[in-house]
C-alpha cells in the first residue's frame, strides 16, 4: 500500500492516544470513513482535521458521538448559510448607492 | 497588566466548590469552544479566558495562591520567589508543551508561569497546529487578472497565486501554513479571506458586471452610436431608435473572468438611463412645442 494519503487506523490510534473501538464507532456513525485495503484499515488524510475536531470535542467537552454528529451537521448547515449570506451580501451591493 | 477576575469569568462565587467550578467551566466551554464557533475571534478569546480561569481555579494549590495574591500579585515574598522559580523553569521547559504562552494572559504568566498546569500534562496527544485566518484586501481591478503575491506569515514568505475572478468574501485554504503542530503533530492551515474593494463604474454579481449608462434624449429617440467602458477597453454600441428608459443590453463575454476557468468570462449588462435635457434655449422650447402640437394632431 503506497498511497501516502491513506493513514492506517493503528497509526492514528497511537498518534492520538485513542482506542481502535473509538475509530470503529466513528466509522459506524458515518463521522469518518474507513477504507479497507488488503485487510488493513485506513483513513484518508483529508479526514484528519475532522478526526481531530471529534477527539477535541469528545475529550474537552465530554461530548458523546451522537452529540458530535449533531454538531457536525449543524456546522455544515451554518457553513452553507454563511456562503449564501456572502453571495446575498455581494448581490445587495448591486442595489446600494443607486 | 490588569488583574483578571477568574471567578467573574466563570460566573461563580469565591466560595464555589470544585464541582461548581467544573460545571461552570464545562457549560461555558460548550458555548465558546473554538470548534463550535469557527472563524469567531470573540469566542476564541472568550474560550482562552475560560480555559485560563479553569486552569487556575480547578487546582487547589493554584486557587489558593490566586486567592492569596491575586489582587496584590505585585507584592509578597512568595510572588518574588515564584517569579525566580518560574524563570528557572522557563529556561528548562521543553518545546513539547501543548499550548503556546500566547494562550494565557500576562496576568496568568506572572502568577503561574508560561506553561500549562498539570491539567493537561498527563495526556500528551499530537495535535494539528492552530489554523490561521488572514484577510487580503484587493481591488476589483486586481482580481480581473490572475495575481501573484508574496505574503509574509509569521516570518515565512508564502507565494500565492490568486486566480482571476475570485469572489468578495471567498476563503481559500493553504495547507500546512498555519501554526506549528503540537507535540510534533501536523502544521495547521492558513485560511485567506479575500476582501474585494470595488471603486469602478461597474457592479459585480458573480461573473456578471452591471453598468448604468446615460443616454441623451435625441440619441434615444433617433438612435445612434455610443462608447462604453469595459474592463477590456472601450466598446462601441449601436443604439436603436426609440430606445426606452431602463432598457437593458447584454454584452456577451465582457463581464468578469470565471474563477479557475481561464479564458471564460461572464457578461456585462448595461442599463440605459435617459437624461432629459435641461436649461433649454427659447429656440429649443419652441421646437419642442412644435413637436408636441404635431404629436397631438
Amino acid at each position: 500500500m503506497n498511497d501516502k494519503r491513506l493513514i492506517s487506523t493503528q497509526t492514528l490510534c497511537s498518534h492520538y492516544n485513542i482506542e481502535i473501538s473509538f475509530v470503529d464507532a466513528l466509522n459506524k456513525m458515518g463521522l469518518i470513513q474507513i477504507q479497507i485495503i488488503e485487510q488493513n484499515q485506513f483513513v484518508h488524510h483529508d479526514q484528519i482535521s475532522d478526526l481531530e475536531k471529534i477527539i477535541r470535542l469528545h475529550n474537552e467537552l465530554n461530548m458523546n458521538l451522537e452529540g458530535i454528529d449533531v454538531v457536525f451537521n449543524l456546522l455544515k448547515k451554518e457553513r452553507k448559510l454563511r456562503n449564501k449570506l456572502n453571495v446575498l451580501n455581494n448581490r445587495l451591493k448591486l442595489y446600494e448607492n443607486d | 497588566m490588569a488583574f483578571v477576575d477568574y471567578y467573574k469569568i466563570l460566573g461563580i462565587s469565591k466560595t464555589a466548590t470544585e464541582k461548581e467550578i467544573k460545571s461552570a467551566f464545562r457549560k461555558l466551554a460548550r458555548k465558546y469552544h473554538p470548534d463550535l464557533n469557527p472563524d469567531n475571534k470573540k469566542s476564541e478569546i472568550k474560550f482562552k479566558e475560560i480555559n485560563e480561569a479553569n486552569e487556575v481555579l480547578s487546582h487547589p494549590e493554584n486557587r489558593k495562591k490566586y486567592d492569596k495574591f491575586g489582587k496584590d500579585w505585585k507584592h509578597g515574598e512568595e510572588y518574588e520567589a515564584a517569579k525566580a522559580q518560574r524563570q528557572r523553569q522557563r529556561q528548562s521547559q521543553s518545546s513539547q508543551q501543548g499550548y503556546s504562552n500566547e494562550e494565557y494572559s500576562d496576568f496568568f504568566e506572572s502568577m503561574f508561569g508560561g506553561g500549562r498546569s498539570s491539567y493537561s500534562q498527563g495526556r500528551n496527544p499530537k495535535y494539528k497546529g492552530q489554523d490561521y485566518n488572514a484577510e487580503l484586501h484587493l481591488t476589483l481591478k486586481d482580481v480581473y487578472t490572475t495575481q501573484k503575491q508574496v505574503l509574509t506569515v509569521n516570518g515565512e514568505k508564502i507565494r500565492l497565486t490568486i486566480p482571476a475572478g475570485v469572489e468578495n468574501g471567498q476563503v481559500i485554504k493553504i495547507k500546512g501554513k498555519g501554526g506549528l503542530g503540537i507535540n510534533a503533530g501536523p502544521n495547521g492551515d492558513l485560511y485567506i479571506k479575500f476582501i474585494i474593494d470595488n471603486q469602478t463604474l461597474f457592479k459585480r454579481e458573480g461573473n456578471n458586471l452591471y453598468q448604468n449608462v446615460d443616454l441623451d434624449l435625441y440619441t434615444s429617440i433617433l438612435g445612434g452610436e455610443i462608447t462604453v467602458d469595459t474592463f477590456s477597453g472601450k466598446v462601441k454600441l449601436k443604439i436603436k431608435p426609440e430606445t426606452k428608459n431602463e432598457t437593458k443590453v447584454k454584452l456577451k463575454g465582457k463581464g468578469f473572468p470565471i474563477y479557475k476557468k481561464e479564458g471564460k468570462f461572464g457578461d456585462m449588462i448595461i442599463t440605459y438611463h435617459l437624461k432629459t435635457p435641461t436649461n433649454l434655449s427659447e429656440q429649443e422650447k419652441e421646437l419642442f412645442k412644435k413637436l408636441q402640437k404635431i404629436k397631438a394632431q
